[in-house]
């Protein structure tokens, strides 16, 4: 899922870039406020674990063999912020050292791989964890972060103008769900057999608070909207097949004159800004309602305790 | 793995070792920006680019044979992104510039990375003031990441030469065990780290 250089172009790779750059930001203060000085060498060790674990090769059926990722088992293990700042060192070192992962995609592979993966992940754990075992709860968690990596990962080779969106997301997402079960396998069995041996070391989860991942839900969902939402959206495409079928698509260009008609096509550059917009205003709203919500809950439980 | 492997030359002495890591850094992403993100790509500075490197390559002293290996590993990647604009209409031509400049862009940070020595580089990073506590954890991922890929490869023979033939559900909850361990074991490692930085005077900056 790494992307080399020569993939994306200079806006995807800016507006990646940024939202990494911001998410890392982010993290890096989260870390910097509530991690004990004593547990700081834990963040490298934990990244070279990771990285020694992405060389393990677990068979799969068929005598194929998969490594693991790492972001779900890094969220469980770290929670959400310490877990984005460990998986960037990974992806820095890997697009550094290895040259595993291009320079000018370093944003974009930061932003799938080592925030969006652990965060998403982070955002079904922890909440599964509580009704159900956690085995359980980090596969659900590791199957839907290597999903949404990967169609982050298409989102951005489409809004480049490499490779078409019909051709890029069957392809990623179709592998993806596949290795997504691989992922969720190892990452359970892994969790489990560290809660067997040291269960004391999971009870940092309970530790994080709710707002810690407020911010970077935010920017993960802000990715989402950017990369995969005016591509996902089915209506433009179903609209034109049916202008089609009637037959109005040539009356379309005489019924108006397009007031830009000299510009390069205007419309479609708009249909897609207006997507873009109404996905972050909906996608606002959905956060605050559930930010809201998860408030008065929480509230609602103190008070019971009190 | 062999742990020199990445950097084993990067302290040759050459005219391109000798440049400052800074600088050299800057030149380096420069140049990938360049060829990366240029729009419409003519072939004259992929042609010039090409040229460069060869003669940087030439000048770094570094066998050539390490080098195009390196390129060699990372290079699959790279193709099976690439073999997916060949499904679309008038996709030869994307191809073949996508693979050029992915190649070159791979060449320069390979010869950047084996002509400079990893530590050199954090320095320089630390200089533009990326934040300390990242800076540091790139350097212990760095120093660590070879002690634990032993660590793993003394398990794993540990585990073979205990086991003749297991099925793949058996072998996949050994590793399990033995991924555990390893963290289990990175955990326990950077307590011992954090007491000897500290009885060496460290400070968070």
């Amino acid at each position: 899922m790494h992307i080399p250089d020569g993939f994306l172009d200079a806006k995807t790779a800016v507006t990646s870039g940024v939202l990494a750059v911001t998410g890392l930001g982010l993290a890096l203060r989260r870390v910097r406020q509530t991690l004990p000085p004593q547990q700081m060498p834990l963040l490298g060790l934990a990244a070279a674990f990771i990285f020694a674990a992405q060389m393990l090769n677990f068979p799969v059926a068929g005598g194929t063999s998969g490594h693991l990722l790492g972001g779900a088992l890094a969220a469980a293990l770290l929670g959400p912020a310490a877990a984005v700042v460990a998986m960037s060192a990974v992806l820095v070192l890997q697009c550094l050292l290895f040259s595993d992962g291009g320079v000018t995609a370093l944003g974009a592979n930061l932003f799938n791989m080592a925030l969006a993966a652990p965060v998403a992940a982070w955002l079904v754990y922890r909440p599964l964890a509580r009704v159900a075992d956690r085995r359980l709860a980090v596969a659900c968690a590791a199957w839907v972060s290597t999903l949404t990596a990967a169609l982050l990962c298409a989102g951005e080779l489409a809004w480049s103008g490499r490779v078409g969106w019909s051709l890029v997301f069957p392809a990623m997402g179709g592998i993806h769900a596949l290795i997504g079960l691989g992922e969720a396998l190892l990452t359970a069995l892994i969790l489990g057999a560290i809660a067997a041996a040291r269960p004391e070391l999971l009870d940092a989860e309970n530790t994080v608070p709710r707002r810690a991942v407020l911010g970077l839900g935010l920017l993960l969902s802000l990715g989402l909207v950017l990369f995969v939402a005016p591509f996902a959206c089915p209506w433009p495409d179903g609209f034109e097949k049916i202008a089609a079928q009637l037959g109005f698509e040539q009356h379309g260009s005489t019924l108006f004159k397009a007031p830009l008609a000299d510009y390069a096509v205007p419309g479609l550059q708009w249909e897609k800004l207006g997507i873009i917009l109404s996905g972050a205003i909906g996608t606002l709203a959905v956060f605050v309602l559930v930010w809201v919500l998860v408030r008065m809950i929480a509230k609602r439980k103190q008070d019971h305790a009190a | 793995m062999q742990p020199d492997f990445i950097d084993r030359y990067s302290r040759l002495d050459s005219p391109v070792h000798r440049l400052a890591a800074g600088p050299k850094l800057l030149t380096g992403l420069t140049l990938v920006l360049l060829v990366a993100l240029w729009p419409a790509t003519p072939w004259s500075l992929l042609g010039t680019t090409t040229a460069l490197l060869l003669a940087l390559a030439l000048l770094s002293r570094i066998p050539p044979r390490f080098l195009l290996r390196r390129l060699l590993i990372a290079e699959p990647f790279a193709l099976g992104v690439a073999v997916l604009t060949l499904l679309q209409p008038g996709g030869f031509q994307m191809f073949l510039v996508m693979l050029a400049k992915s190649t070159l862009c791979l060449a320069a940070m390979i010869l950047l990375t084996a002509t400079t020595p990893f530590t050199d580089l954090l320095a320089a990073l630390r200089r533009v003031h990326l934040p300390a506590i990242f800076v540091t954890t790139l350097a212990l991922l760095y120093r660590y990441l070879f002690v634990l890929a032993d660590e793993s490869a003394r398990m794993r023979r540990a585990r073979m030469s205990r086991s003749f033939a297991v099925d793949p559900a058996q072998h996949r909850r050994a590793l399990a065990t033995v991924a555990s361990q390893l963290f289990l074991r990175a955990h326990d490692r950077a307590g011992r780290i954090f007491a000897a930085m500290s009885a060496r005077g460290w400070e968070e900056r």
